[in-house]
């Protein structure tokens, strides 16, 4: 008899498909501008556009689907790796989400909710971007405005503060350390800044896996 | 046909697209609603979370609203319409359209032709999808490895899912301090986002003070970091216009 699925087995198969579907989308993007306008890329263009963007994009994307995997949960992460912003919205809004919700991430309660969460999130993202798209003329002057422009710089700030108050001071043991090393390197490192942070989460993060590793094996935790 | 870049065919091709990652979203959001009520979960609970996770996303997505502008400044508004509706963000799709226009000579803000457009936007789509076929690639083993950790030592397991928080939460608190020794030179802009943050967290801790005092009002631990994001970033005007 046929083995039924479990929840995780089609959250999984469905993902698969998702995004390889999503993958084929995105790529027939170019080519259907290409063949509709009869305009083929340049290829010197595209060989050193490539040779300039990838390599870069290609390890950090390694090093970020590793890293955000277990924290995003299995349905979180077939979603947020094709709606992007990860770091400073889905993940945020799913580690928020647990939170609420009182369940940790490794239970199925923990998938479950960091899944609707992050769809959520990604239906409206998707929606107040479609929105913006369509008012952009009137938006424009009124979200580049010399008032409201501060505010919208210092999103991520605003974000940290909050969803930081409540992990470091719920595991402030753990957190010593890692906040100790980032706050030494952002301030005496000049290369280190809104552009290399990205960067940075998987270093602090298996920076954070081995101190606490250690304090866990010397039960000082 | 004669190109532009904000001809509408390159807006019906976006929304087909945009259209589909929808359909990704709705179709996982329905499959982990029918498995929470499934095991059992309080359906009350799984609305208000996904009340909360949508007002918490609305001043990020008027972010992501604002890159879309910048970049629809040089590219037109459909291409960045689409990269910012998935996978990219500002600086990559910034950085990969600079690179590929100085690679084909285009400098300023001289908008692509069709043969520049169709390059730049070859060059954003492969350069960052690393993460769209790596994940179901991967997912499976990793999660597979997280639950045999959990069934050897969940105590570790446990520590081990904060430990990765906590990681993610302390590059960022390590950012938001990065500028800070310019005011060691007469430059204050740099606290600029320290001062935010301490008013976020503030709020936060306020929200999490009053949620444990007055247990029947729910709804502020429920709502709390979206409040301290808005008050925040609200915070930003004021201590710009002081620190600049």
């Amino acid at each position: 008899m046929k083995k039924e699925m479990t929840y995780m087995d089609q959250v999984h198969r469905w993902g698969t498909v998702w995004n390889l579907s999503m993958m084929a989308i995105l790529l027939a993007f170019p080519i259907a501008v290409a063949l509709i306008f009869k305009a083929f890329p340049d290829m010197n263009g595209l060989w050193k556009g490539l040779l300039a963007t990838a390599p870069m994009y290609w390890a950090v994307g390694v090093i970020e689907t590793v890293t955000y995997i277990p924290m995003l949960g299995a349905g979180g992460s077939y979603l947020s790796f094709v709606t992007g912003n990860i770091s400073n919205l889905k993940l945020p809004c799913a580690l928020n989400a647990l939170e609420q919700a009182k369940v940790k991430a490794n239970s199925e309660e923990g998938e479950v909710v960091s899944t609707i969460a992050i769809a959520v999130s990604s239906i409206v993202t998707t929606l107040i971007i479609i929105l913006g798209v369509i008012l952009i003329t009137p938006l424009t002057p009124v979200l580049e405005s010399p008032v409201l422009t501060p505010a919208f710089d210092q999103m991520i700030p605003a974000l940290f503060g909050g969803l930081g108050v409540v992990f470091v001071s719920r595991n402030w043991k753990l957190a010593i350390a890692p906040v100790t090393l980032m706050l030494i390197l952002f301030i005496a490192v000049p290369a280190l800044n809104a552009g290399t942070v990205g960067i940075m989460v998987p270093v602090s993060v298996v920076f954070t896996l081995i101190v606490s590793r250690i304090m866990y094996k010397k039960n000082l935790l | 046909m004669e190109f532009s870049v904000n001809h509408p065919i390159l807006f019906v091709l976006v929304a087909i697209i945009v259209a589909a990652v929808l359909g990704q979203s709705i179709f996982f959001l329905i499959k982990a609603w029918k498995r929470g009520v499934a095991i059992g979960m309080d359906k009350k609970k799984l609305r208000s979370i996904a009340a909360t996770a949508g007002i918490f996303t609305v001043a990020p997505a008027v972010a992501i609203v604002i890159s879309v502008i910048a970049l629809s400044k040089k590219l037109g508004v459909a291409l960045p319409w689409l990269r910012l509706s998935v996978v990219g963000s500002l600086s990559y799709e910034a950085i990969a359209a600079e690179n590929t226009s100085l690679a084909m000579g285009l400098t300023g803000s001289a908008t692509p032709n069709a043969s520049q457009f169709v390059t730049i936007a070859l060059v954003m789509t492969l350069s960052i999808m690393v993460g769209i076929w790596l994940v179901p690639a991967i997912c499976k083993k990793l999660q597979g490895g997280m639950g045999k950790l959990e069934q050897r030592d969940k105590k570790w397991a446990d520590v081990f899912q904060s430990a990765m928080f906590i990681g993610m939460i302390a590059a960022f608190v390590g950012f938001v301090f990065c500028d800070v020794s310019d005011a060691f030179s007469g430059n204050f802009k740099g606290l600029i986002p320290v001062c935010v943050m301490v008013v976020s967290a503030l709020v936060m801790a306020i929200c999490g003070l009053l949620a444990g005092k007055f247990k029947k009002i729910h709804w502020i631990a429920d709502y709390a970091l979206p409040v301290s994001l808005i008050v925040g970033m609200a915070s930003a005007i004021p201590f710009t216009a002081w620190l600049s």
